[in-house]
């Protein structure tokens, strides 16, 4: 499999991203600037985390309009799977590729710590190899964390099964003081309707060795190789 | 995009007016707005008890080259919409400030 | 000169007649400017010079010592670690956020000058207690623009200490250090080699922020302070981040000869240093450097201290290649001039000759100012005045207050506003003994801490010195690492008053008695003095960093508990004392008595034991004897995993000093049954005196004397004590 890690200036997990890709899954990963026009041959297509033009006006607001996006874009209408992880996930709601838009944590602290996520949908290119309900331990780090869409957008969401996973306790029971930025409904990741476009606030790609404390974020790539292995 | 601001100077000798466009930018008023309500706790705090609320917004301002306002506030408003501004969580406002010697 | 206007830039006479002396005639405004941020004891260290020559800075391992912008160590495999502490104590105090954000900025460029790949942040802090809404505002601002920077940077703040006394109150520290790492063969230094070669800016536009930052943190603080904020620089760590990726890409296709940050002094002191370290000169040409405010003069523009700005020097047909290279990062460069063989940095304004002086002069010819006052033997009057605690009757309780002082409580409410995760290296983050981040081109790792006791060395600056370098490895050696550098940052009153100096020269003669015994050379550091307000000073706080190198990440060793039913025993010194003890200061209130004994040598056999046993998993854990001595230990390593203790206390005059009696080479470990009896044989073959003291298991921390039960807590009150401070403190 072949994976396209964006890099937009002041993005800083591309190289965890690439990491876990290349040297974790065994599998190939390339960079592409946001400068480039094309995403060159790739199966799916990974915004990483950091702080795209240092988050200045908005997280993701500048980078969206990047020449790269252009393509992303297209790549996404082709049925690509494109999957934002934190900075990228905020890149997508700004960028209208994923619904809701994510703002200031209500504590308004960054928060660097381990989270436990539900998983609420498991027949999702994201989700496949795992079961629903099953709980996932995936660091969050970020101060933009907190998911908003409005009411009716909420209902879009539930109906059509777009809220892939929730922050929960070890347990996996959705409560307050599991969710670390106020997120509504304690949401931390929706697809689009089609579902081959994703984002999230946690990083799986930190959770993909075990000397770095979880390996539970494999589960959401293993996903997305083997649903790519069977088209 | 770069990152080196031109000064203003550079403007002066161009042909269209330039428009100073004051833009704020706030949170929808039915999303949850924590640093306003970290303010209002803390102006309370101070003793201000008066204060009923408090929203926090951004303000910007643009320097804009239009030939008449009426073309300056319709870019205004397409850049807040399309940058400045998020639709799906925040309103925006803006004045436009008549050029110097203005039409 | 007129008005002897020297002294209103902060130089003596004979400063201003030395001057004149090297340069051979009078200096004019602009040259008195740049003399009077080089000269300033921020940049020249004229105070600390003659005492700073006293550390060992050479060893097997060490390529670069200081002098340059940072250390660099050989760690193997064709790898080196580079690294360096810096402070910024006085912007900190008047603005918190900006203040700590420019100096993990500056820090950080530092290391990428060099190389090197930064991969870490640690910073050692001081406030006042968290008491007021002035101090909790500073506290909470240092620790967001800490964030703000690290975080958007993208390289990980992994640990640190932060600690809460009355004599920081108006005058906060703030020490940042960073690492790197690179292969040998991609160090660059500061230096303009080459006559020929062009002088390069390149990065953020040249303000008017921070003129003459050096003279305000050379000063004492004052009701003042408040007035010279514009003295504060803007941090904006988006394009510090660009300028990162664009340098290390440049030094990457060896496209630079040399390659300087401007920090403290700004272009006056890059240009001079990078000269004067090549022994040659420089012509420049200041219409040149691009402005962000019209009209700026030339000594504002040669002492300008805006932030994410880098010196280059580029042979001329590399010219176009380096442009390129920082145009796909977005940055603009400037070719400022050449360098040139004259020894002189000639400056040109406005068509104008407006400097020509020695850079040799400029960088280096300060003063060195050695008082020689009489040492008083190192020890403080409190010292001589023993403040027992009394009235102390239930131990439990004390535990509790002690795990709930916000010098011992967890700091995580702080470093979960840091990402220390980012780059997916650190395996092991802040709370433990060190940070341990690895290498993944070599399978190496590097532990990494600070430490400083600032009570200690109030009652004892040469034996507090010393302690800080022993805590300081001994954090390293218990995480299994070999230390093999240290870098300091030595934080000071005004140098001036005899006291002072007294106190500095102590502990600087104790720091580097401590390296030369545990061979861990000096590589680099910064002084600051000044730390007074009012006329009152800090205690002396020397701070010191440490890292240390493993060969393989998998040797690491934590300080947790693993497992119910495996052995606990002390190893090390069984000498303790409580004078300077955290229970001194959280149940006494006052300050003194003899700190505990020291032995370097017991130490450095302690250290080697300890990393043998981590290394060969012969202990499940080590941990360090700090501060709290050794209850506040035994909760830490309980807390972790959830598992209790049972321990029996043995041999101390009586269970107050046993329990939180505190001194220097002490480490607490862990281990199952069957590695016991290796375990008494090894510490026997070392020299270590070893203590068992009991088992772990069950949900409490229960420790008896004799028959006597005299504390017995439930894990679960330990933990609220020991989390919950913070986010009480901070509503």
């Amino acid at each position: 499999m072949k994976f396209a890690v964006l890099v937009f200036p002041g993005s800083n997990c591309d190289l965890d991203a690439y990491h876990l890709v290349q040297d974790v899954l065994n599998h190939e990963a390339h960079y592409v600037r946001y400068d480039q026009m094309t995403l060159g041959r790739c199966d799916a297509v990974i915004l990483p985390g950091g702080f795209s033009y240092g988050d200045y006006l908005r997280s993701g607001a500048i980078a969206r309009f990047s020449p790269i996006m252009e393509a992303v874009q297209e790549f996404a209408e082709q049925g690509g799977l494109v999957f934002g992880i934190c900075n990228g996930f905020q890149v997508l709601t700004e960028a209208g590729m994923l619904p809701g838009a994510l703002y200031r944590n209500q504590n308004l602290q960054f928060r660097c710590r381990q989270v436990f996520l539900r998983i609420e949908n498991d027949d999702t290119p994201y989700t496949g190899s795992a079961a629903r309900g099953d709980v996932l331990k995936i660091p969050v780090a970020h101060g933009d964390g907190c998911y908003y869409a409005p009411p009716d957008v909420l209902d879009k969401l539930d109906e059509n099964r777009q809220i892939i996973f929730r922050y929960s306790n070890a347990k996996g029971e959705i409560t307050e003081e599991a969710n670390p930025n106020g997120s509504l409904d304690n949401i931390a990741g929706v697809c689009n309707k089609r579902g081959n476009v994703a984002g999230m606030m946690p990083h799986p790609e930190r959770a993909g060795e075990a000397v770095l404390g979880s390996e539970d974020g494999l589960v959401i790539f293993k996903s997305i190789c083997h649903y790519m292995e069977q088209f | 995009m770069k990152h080196t601001a031109k000064s203003f100077a550079a403007w002066k000798g161009a042909h269209d007016l330039l428009w100073k466009a004051k833009v704020e930018v706030t949170l929808k008023k039915e999303v949850r707005d924590p640093q306003g309500l970290a303010v209002e706790k803390s102006l309370k705090t101070l003793g201000y008890e008066m204060v009923q609320r408090v929203r926090v917004g951004k303000y910007m301002e643009v320097f804009i080259e239009a030939d008449s306002r009426k073309k300056a506030s319709l870019l205004v408003e397409e850049m807040s919409e399309r940058l400045l501004s998020n639709p799906v969580i925040e309103d925006y406002s803006y004045t436009l400030q008549e050029p110097e010697g203005g039409k | 000169m007129n008005d002897k206007i020297w002294r209103s830039l902060g130089l003596t006479d004979d400063e201003y007649a030395l001057i004149k002396k090297q340069m051979g005639r009078e200096p004019n405004n602009v040259e008195l400017n740049m003399y009077s941020v080089m000269w300033s004891e921020h940049c020249s260290y004229k105070h600390s010079r003659s005492m700073l020559k006293i550390f060992p800075t050479s060893g097997a391992r060490i390529i670069q010592g200081p002098g340059e912008n940072a250390g660099v160590v050989d760690i193997g495999k064709g790898w080196a670690a580079v690294f360096k502490i810096e402070s910024h104590n006085h912007p900190s105090a008047v603005e918190p956020y900006q203040g700590a954000a420019t100096g993990v900025g500056g820090i950080l460029r530092d290391i990428f000058t060099m190389g090197a790949q930064p991969v870490a942040f640690l910073n050692s802090l001081r406030f006042g207690p968290l008491d007021n809404d002035r101090t909790c505002y500073i506290f909470d601002g240092v620790v967001a623009g800490i964030g703000g920077y690290g975080n958007c940077v993208g390289i990980p703040t992994v640990g640190g200490e932060v600690y809460f006394e009355q004599c920081y109150r108006g005058n906060p520290l703030v020490n940042v250090m960073c690492v790197g790492v690179m292969p040998l063969e991609k160090l660059t230094l500061g230096r303009a080699d080459a006559p020929g070669n062009l002088v390069i800016l390149v990065g953020a536009l040249t303000g008017r922020d921070g003129i003459h930052g050096v003279t305000f943190a050379s000063e004492e603080l004052s009701n003042a302070s408040e007035e010279r904020r514009p003295a504060v620089q803007v941090g904006d760590p988006f394009l510090g981040k660009l300028l990162l990726e664009a340098t290390l890409e440049a030094i990457e296709e060896k496209a630079v000869v040399g390659v300087q940050d401007l920090g403290g002094a700004g272009l006056t002191c890059a240009l001079t240093e990078t000269a004067s370290r090549a022994g040659t000169g420089m012509e420049i040409d200041l219409d040149r450097v691009p402005l962000r405010e019209a009209e700026m003069e030339d000594y504002e523009i040669l002492t300008s201290e805006s932030q994410e700005r880098m010196l280059l020097i580029v042979e001329p047909n590399r010219k176009e290649e380096v442009k390129n290279i920082f145009s796909r990062w977005e940055l603009e460069m400037a070719v400022l001039g050449r360098v040139t063989d004259d020894g002189l940095v000639t400056v040109y304004h406005r068509g104008k000759k407006v400097v020509s002086v020695p850079a040799w002069s400029v960088a280096g010819g300060s003063p060195e100012y050695a008082e020689d006052y009489a040492a008083n033997g190192g020890t403080s009057v409190c010292q001589k005045v023993n403040k027992p605690v009394t009235g102390i009757e239930n131990c439990g309780e004390v535990l509790l207050k002690l795990l709930a002082d916000p010098d011992i409580a967890s700091k995580e409410w702080i470093w979960q506003r840091y990402d220390y995760q980012v780059r997916t290296s650190t395996v092991q983050g802040p709370g433990g003994d060190a940070a341990v981040i690895k290498i993944r081109q070599t399978g190496q790792a590097l532990a990494m801490t600070v430490d400083g006791n600032s009570r200690y060395c109030h009652l004892d600056p040469s034996a507090g010195g010393k302690m800080a370098v022993m805590e300081a490895t001994r954090n390293l050696s218990c995480v299994g690492a070999e230390p093999v550098g240290i870098t300091d940052c030595l934080n000071f009153g005004n140098p001036e008053k005899e006291e002072i100096y007294s106190q500095f020269r102590a502990a600087v003669e104790g720091m580097a008695e401590a390296c030369r015994v545990l061979e861990t050379p000096v590589v680099g550091g910064n002084v600051s003095f000044y730390n007074e307000v009012d006329g009152q000073a800090i205690y002396p706080t020397p701070v010191v960093g440490a890292v240390g190198l493993l060969d393989r990440y998998e040797q690491q060793g934590t300080a947790d508990f693993k497992k119910t039913g495996d052995w606990i025993c002390l190893l090390g010194s069984p000498a303790v004392s409580l004078g300077g003890s955290q229970l001194q200061k959280s149940c006494g209130g006052e300050l003194g008595g003899l700190l505990p004994p020291v032995n370097l040598e017991l130490e450095k056999r302690l250290q080697s034991l300890v990393r043998c046993l981590v290394r060969s998993r012969l202990v499940s854990s080590a941990h360090d004897l700090a501060e709290g001595g050794l209850a506040v230990a035994l909760a830490e390593s309980c807390l972790p995993n959830n598992i209790g203790a049972a321990v029996e206390v043995t041999g101390q005059p009586d269970k107050i000093s046993a329990l939180f009696g505190e001194g220097p080479s002490r480490v607490l470990i862990s281990m199952g049954g069957e590695n016991l009896k290796n375990l008494k044989v090894e510490a026997e073959k070392a020299g270590v005196p070893l203590t068992i003291l009991g088992k772990t298991g069950g949900n409490v921390l229960l420790i008896r004397s004799g028959d006597d039960i005299i504390l017995k807590l439930e894990i679960g009150s330990l933990r609220s004590a020991y989390e919950e401070v913070f986010s009480c403190l901070m509503k």
